[in-house]
């Protein structure tokens, strides 16, 4: 007997023993990459998590594994949630894609979520926010807050996600301040507070007067604090304890909605394989506070932006918009289409330095 | 690419100052393997050193202080390995890890309510005249007063193993347990102060990053330091100096990479992001090709009824 096949049984016979001992409980899993209490990404999953347990009560149980290594170790962990009669697994990283896929193989009855990815199943559904559209607002604000002209973009992995984060933020950066350029380091890591400051502190050292992130932790807000005069983004979640500066304003991942309307599904027995990628308009990106540290003006013009993403009258990746290596992208009034943003491996006009391929 | 935005005083000063929790925690095991003790467990003892320092520094609003907490706290747990690998003669290699597993967990329970907050400052020594100099001040002078600690403990170790009594008894401990405790030394007692010191020694690296170098408290925030300073500990060959230099190494080509990819250099970043494992292993391997090696009871565990 095959591996796959005596692992699906094992679940058949599992499922059949937990469906009997508790007919009507749905059970949730949940797998991090990072700890709970990183006050970003992680952390507002979490809350999600949370609120799925607030709107069912005793209808769902929910489990969650924190700090799950992207690679052969979340297939290990998926497995396990699978086997222990999990109906529902949300898998929220980009990395745990492939795992995420094989697992799905082998549980044919069993849904999975996974965020940021682009691989789905008749299982497996994607779903993943369009985070791109806040960081326009987050250029819209640097290109007018910075003196030096330097904006310090801390990458994690060199991921479509991670890319139409720096092109879009670039845009409005430039859009409002044509001198603006921008400094990205690749941290290579989600999470590591230790090595997340010393990126700060870098380019902080190397002029940035502006810090962006897209790491997890709150670790680049505190080393900007140290600095002095410089301003940050929350990222993922509020980090509003860093306001009203060095943080100014944030992106904010609101999970909660698409977590209980899935597990609803799941429950009603209507769960299909789809692909959600909602914004600003959809509420699964906020824009926290923008705070007193910025000016009225500025913040105003943050906020027109974000209500005409929020509208549907504006578009992010509206051309004309050139590929950094001088080639048309987008002609006039042309918007991009979602399946190049899903993919998108290049930089735009005007950034320099090459991506990690 | 754009080299002169790298400011080299600034870099070298960061270097250091990136370098020292590694450095704490590499001389504190460097210890323990020197009395024969294997203790994988650097990791745990260092966050668990990270978020009791920090409370402590800002329950009592001085950074000093939780200096101090980290460094016991750290001790305490090692205690809890001394126990199971020295007395009830557990195997070390999976005491150390289960070690690791439990002060993250532990640390994680202790910092619930410490998330998002900041702690006091640790400032940084100003000497008249010396801290004012151009270049030199700011690298030799400019940095908190546990960065130096680091530099002097690895000189004292370096000293009390090479030339006091207490050093020789240590590293007689370590090479071969029957012989020192044949003539009389007591081995269990011994290894319980190493262990300890390495303890102590870790928690005050982690401190040095959740009030310093980050400085603040989240989950999981040592992220594999306490891991690289056990490699670094045998690809040292277990000599003091040679530990200095792998942080320093470690910690400087960190920062360098990170500085060069902001600099926008023509090299491709996943070279730059290996560069620091790569460059510190080879100067070290290269440096330990002489006839250094491991302490010949490291790893076991002693009984007198051997």
């Amino acid at each position: 007997m095959k591996l796959t096949n005596l692992l699906t049984s094992a679940a058949v016979a599992l499922g059949l023993a937990a469906g009997a001992a508790m007919a009507d409980t749905t059970k949730v899993g949940f797998v991090y990459v990072g700890p709970v209490g990183d006050g970003g990404w992680t952390y507002e999953h979490d809350q999600g998590r949370k609120a799925v347990e607030a709107e069912f009560g005793d209808q769902v149980e929910t489990v969650y594994v924190e700090n799950v290594a992207e690679g052969p170790d979340a297939e290990r962990v998926m497995t396990q949630m699978a086997l222990e009669g999990a109906d529902l697994i949300f898998t929220t990283s980009f990395g745990y894609m492939d795992p995420t896929i094989n697992v799905a193989k082998k549980f044919p009855n069993v849904k999975f979520e996974h965020a940021t990815g682009y691989k789905r199943a008749d299982n497996v559904s994607t779903y993943s926010a369009r985070f791109y559209e806040g960081r326009a607002v987050q250029g819209t604000i640097a290109g007018h807050m910075t003196e030096s002209n330097i904006v310090g973009y801390i990458g994690s992995y060199p991921i479509p996600e991670v890319i139409r984060g720096i092109n879009s933020a670039y845009i409005h950066a430039k859009k409002v301040n044509p001198d603006v350029q921008f400094k990205v380091v690749w941290a290579f890591t989600w999470f590591d507070p230790a090595k997340e400051a010393d990126a700060a502190k870098v380019l902080i050292e190397q002029g940035a007067d502006v810090i962006l992130q897209h790491t997890d932790s709150t670790a680049p807000q505190a080393a900007a604090q140290n600095a002095g005069n410089v301003i940050t983004f929350g990222q993922a979640s509020d980090m509003s304890e860093y306001a009203p500066k060095p943080r100014v304003s944030s992106i904010i991942d609101n999970w909660a909605p698409y977590y209980v309307a899935r597990t609803k599904a799941v429950i009603d027995g209507t769960w299909e394989s789809v692909d959600t990628w909602d914004g600003i308009g959809a509420g699964m990106v906020e824009i926290g506070e923008i705070t007193d540290a910025v000016p009225a003006e500025v913040k105003e013009a943050a906020l027109a932006i974000k209500d005409s993403i929020a509208n549907g009258t504006y578009h992010p990746f509206t051309g004309p918009l050139k590929k950094q290596d001088g080639s048309d992208w987008l002609a006039e009034g042309e918007v991009a289409d979602d399946g190049t943003l899903a993919g998108m491996n290049f930089y735009v006009e005007g950034i320099e330095g090459d991506i990690p391929q | 690419m754009d080299l002169s935005a790298i400011n080299p005083v600034l870099l070298i000063a960061s270097l250091m100052v990136a370098a020292t929790p590694l450095l704490l925690a590499a001389i504190g095991e460097l210890v323990v393997e020197k009395a024969g003790v294997l203790n994988l467990g650097v990791e745990g003892m260092m966050i668990v050193g990270a978020i009791a320092g920090f409370a402590t520094a800002v329950e009592s609003g001085s950074p000093l202080l939780g200096f101090v907490a980290a460094a016991f706290a750290g001790a305490a747990l090692s205690i809890l390995f001394a126990i199971l690998t020295q007395f009830a003669q557990a195997n070390q290699v999976a005491s150390g890890l289960s070690l690791t597993l439990f002060g993250l967990g532990l640390s994680a329970l202790m910092g619930q309510t410490y998330v998002g907050i900041k702690p006091p400052r640790m400032g940084d020594i100003h000497l008249p005249v010396l801290s004012d100099l151009p270049v030199v001040g700011p690298i030799l002078f400019g940095h908190d007063i546990i960065l130096y600690f680091g530099i002097a403990l690895t000189a004292a170790v370096w000293w009390v193993l090479k030339y006091s009594r207490l050093g020789l008894v240590l590293r007689a401990v370590g090479e071969n347990h029957d012989a020192a405790h044949a003539l009389g030394y007591k081995v269990l007692k011994i290894r319980l102060l190493a262990i300890m010191f390495g303890g102590a020694c870790a928690g005050l690296g982690g401190a040095y990053i959740s009030l310093i170098r980050v400085p603040q408290w989240t989950e999981g925030m040592t992220a594999g330091i306490g891991w690289i300073a056990l490699a670094l500990v045998v690809f040292a060959s277990w000599k003091p100096w040679r530990a200095l230099l792998g942080a320093y190494l470690f910690g400087g080509v960190t920062v360098v990479q990170l500085n060069l990819q902001a600099a926008g250099v023509a090299i491709p970043v996943e070279y730059l992001a290996m560069s620091p494992y790569l460059i510190t292993i080879l100067v070290l391997v290269i440096l330990s090709a002489d006839k250094s090696s491991a302490p010949a009871s490291l790893g076991r565990n002693f009984h007198a009824s051997r």
